[in-house]
C-alpha cells in the first residue's frame, strides 16, 4: 500500500519536473536569439547609424535612416487603415453574435489569420501595384493592414464580449441611442483590451517581410512619398543579409537589433496600457 | 380622484414563438408603489421590461398590444423618449465602471451629450443623491469610481442615476435580490420616499417585500395577470385560488 502511494508521489514529482524542464526549454531559444542579435547588432547602432543613408559598397559607415523612416511611415499608414475597420468590425461581431453576416465575417477573419503573408503580398500586388503600374509604400501598407485586421477584430470582439450585458442595459435604460451606448460606454470600458490588440497587431507586422517584397519593394534613398517605392527595416535585412558584402551584413545586424528593440518596447508598452487603462468592473 | 399614469391594454410579449406575457390589462395610478410578484418564469420581469421597451433589445423578442403612458402608446413612441420618461433599476447594481460617482449620477445627461452648466450639475447630483440617502456617505468621494462603493451603495447610486433624469415612472427589476439584508432595508425605506414624486413598479420574488413596500400588488402566473388589487386585500383575502396557493407557499 505504502509503496503504491510512494510510486504515485514519485510520478507526480516527475511530472512537475517535466513541465518545468520543457518550459525552460521553450525559453532557451528565445533567449539565445535575443542575446545573439543584441551582441551582433548593438555595437553597430550609434547616432551615425540612425541618421545616415546606406553607403555604396566599399565605403565604410552608412546607416539605415531610409529603412527606419520607411518602416515608421508604412506601419503608420497600415494602422490608419486597419484600426477603424478592425475596431468597427469587432464591435459588430460582439453586438450581433448570431447574424448570418457575423458568422461569415468570423469565418473570413479566421481564414485570413491563416493566410500566408506572401499570399497577402501577392494580392496587394495584383490589386494595387499592377493596376497603378508602380511599386508603392501604400500598397505595402495595404498588405500589412490586411494582416493586422484579424488580430484587431478578434481582440476587440473578445474584449467587448467580456463586458457584462448589464452595462449595455444600464446605458439603454437611460435613453441612450445605440451609437452613444457603443462609443461612450462599451468602447471606453473595453479600451485597454482594444488598445492592446492594436499594439500587438503593430508588433506582429513590424517584422513582416514577405508582404512588402513586391509592394513597397525597397529603395536605397530617402523617400517620403507613399506612392513611391520605400525601404523598410525587414526589407533591408532581407536584401543586405543575403548580399556578399561585410559592410552590408553589419547594417543588417544593426537593423535586426533595432527591430527587436522596437517589438520589445511595443510589448512592454502594451502591458503598461493594459494595466493602466483597465476598467475595474 | 386618482389619475392613471400607465395603462396596459391587451399587452403580449414573446421570445420568438414563446408567448411569455399573455394579454395583460392593468391600470397603474400615479404616485403609488406597485409590487409585481409571481414564481420564476411567470413573465413579471418581461412585462416590466416591456413598459420601457427594454424587452425588444433581446434578439427575437416581440410585443404587441398597448401600454399607455399618460394616454400615449409607448409601443408607438421612439424607445429613447420612453426610456427618458420611464427610468429603470436592475437586479444587479450596474454603475458605469469608467465614470466617477459624480458622473454616474448625471450619466443620463453626460452620455447623451446634454451640456449643463457646472452649477446645475452640482444641484442635480446633490439632489439625486440626497433623494436616495447616499449624499452623506459619498459627498467627500464624488470623484472616486462608482465601482468603489459597496453593493448596496452602488444600487442606490443606480437609483440616483435614474432619478436624476426626472422620470415619471421608475421600474425596479428585483432591486434587492443581490443585496445583503441591511442594504435591502435601506432600499425598501427609499421606496416610501420615492413614491411621493414618482410612480414605482417593483418586481420582486419576495412576498414579504411586496407586502412591506407596495400599495398595490399584482400577481403573475404563467404569463397571465392573475390578480391585481390593494396589497392588504391581496395578502389577506385573495380572490383567485392560484394567488392563495402562492401566498400560502404551496408553490414558488
Amino acid at each position: 500500500m505504502s509503496t503504491l502511494i510512494k510510486y504515485r508521489i514519485g510520478k507526480s514529482f516527475a511530472f512537475k519536473g517535466l513541465i518545468i524542464l520543457l518550459s525552460v526549454a521553450c525559453v532557451v531559444p528565445l533567449l539565445f536569439i535575443l542575446v545573439y542579435i543584441i551582441q551582433a547588432g548593438i555595437t553597430k547602432i550609434n547616432w551615425h547609424f540612425l541618421t545616415n543613408l546606406p553607403k555604396p559598397v566599399g565605403e565604410a559607415g552608412g546607416g539605415v535612416l531610409n529603412a527606419l523612416l520607411g518602416s515608421v511611415i508604412i506601419i503608420t499608414v497600415a494602422s490608419l487603415i486597419a484600426i477603424p475597420f478592425g475596431i468597427f468590425c469587432g464591435i459588430y461581431l460582439s453586438e450581433n453574435k448570431n447574424t448570418k453576416l457575423a458568422y461569415w465575417c468570423r469565418l473570413c477573419v479566421d481564414v485570413l489569420q491563416g493566410v500566408p503573408s506572401i499570399v497577402i503580398g501577392l494580392i496587394a500586388y495584383l490589386w494595387f501595384v499592377k493596376p497603378v503600374g508602380s511599386f508603392s509604400a501604400l500598397s505595402g501598407s495595404i498588405a500589412l493592414a490586411i494582416m493586422m485586421l484579424p488580430i484587431i477584430i478578434r481582440s476587440t470582439e473578445e474584449t467587448l464580449l467580456l463586458l457584462p450585458n448589464s452595462l449595455r442595459e444600464a446605458a439603454f435604460a437611460l435613453g441612450m441611442p445605440f451609437h452613444r451606448v457603443i462609443l461612450k460606454v462599451i468602447v471606453p470600458c473595453g479600451i485597454s483590451g482594444i488598445l492592446s490588440g492594436v499594439m500587438l497587431s503593430v508588433a506582429r507586422i513590424t517584422g513582416e517581410t514577405a508582404p512588402l517584397l513586391f509592394t513597397a519593394f525597397g529603395n536605397n534613398f530617402l523617400e517620403f512619398n507613399i506612392t513611391k517605392p520605400m525601404q523598410s527595416l525587414p526589407l533591408l535585412i532581407f536584401n543586405y543579409a543575403t548580399s556578399p558584402y561585410n559592410e552590408w551584413h553589419d547594417l543588417a545586424w544593426g537593423a535586426s537589433c533595432i527591430l527587436l528593440i522596437w517589438v520589445l518596447l511595443l510589448n512592454i508598452f502594451t502591458k503598461l496600457i493594459t494595466r493602466k487603462w483597465k476598467v475595474q468592473l | 380622484m386618482e389619475s392613471t399614469i400607465i395603462k396596459s391594454i391587451g399587452y403580449n410579449a414573446y421570445f420568438g414563438t414563446n408567448h411569455v406575457v399573455k394579454n395583460v390589462n392593468m391600470e397603474i395610478a400615479r404616485n403609488k408603489a406597485i409590487a409585481v410578484m409571481g414564481p420564476s418564469g411567470c413573465g413579471k420581469t418581461t412585462f416590466l421590461r416591456g413598459i420601457n421597451r427594454m424587452h425588444e433589445l433581446i434578439p427575437d423578442a416581440t410585443a404587441n398590444g398597448q401600454i399607455l403612458l399618460d394616454g400615449e402608446d409607448v409601443l408607438e413612441m421612439h424607445p429613447i423618449f420612453v426610456r427618458l420618461k420611464i427610468g429603470m433599476v436592475f437586479q444587479r447594481p450596474n454603475p458605469f465602471p469608467n465614470l466617477s460617482i459624480y458622473d454616474n449620477v448625471i450619466a443620463g445627461y453626460l452620455l447623451n451629450g446634454i451640456k449643463l452648466p457646472k452649477a446645475e450639475k452640482d444641484i442635480i447630483v446633490e439632489k439625486s443623491l440626497t433623494k436616495v440617502a447616499l449624499w452623506n456617505e459619498v459627498k467627500d468621494s464624488l470623484v472616486k469610481k462608482g465601482s468603489f462603493l459597496s453593493g448596496g451603495q452602488q444600487q442606490r447610486l443606480c437609483i440616483a442615476r435614474a432619478v436624476a433624469m426626472e422620470p415619471e415612472v421608475l421600474l425596479f427589476d428585483e432591486p434587492t435580490s443581490a443585496l445583503d439584508p441591511i442594504s435591502t432595508s435601506t432600499v425598501e425605506e427609499l421606496f416610501h420616499e420615492l413614491k411621493r414624486n414618482y410612480t414605482l413598479i417593483i418586481v420582486t420574488h419576495n412576498m414579504q417585500q411586496a407586502a412591506r413596500v407596495s400599495d398595490l400588488t399584482a400577481f403573475f402566473y404563467m404569463g397571465e395577470l392573475v390578480e391585481y388589487d390593494d396589497t392588504k386585500v391581496m395578502f389577506t383575502n385573495p380572490k383567485d385560488s392560484r394567488t392563495q396557493n402562492y401566498i400560502t407557499g404551496r408553490f414558488s
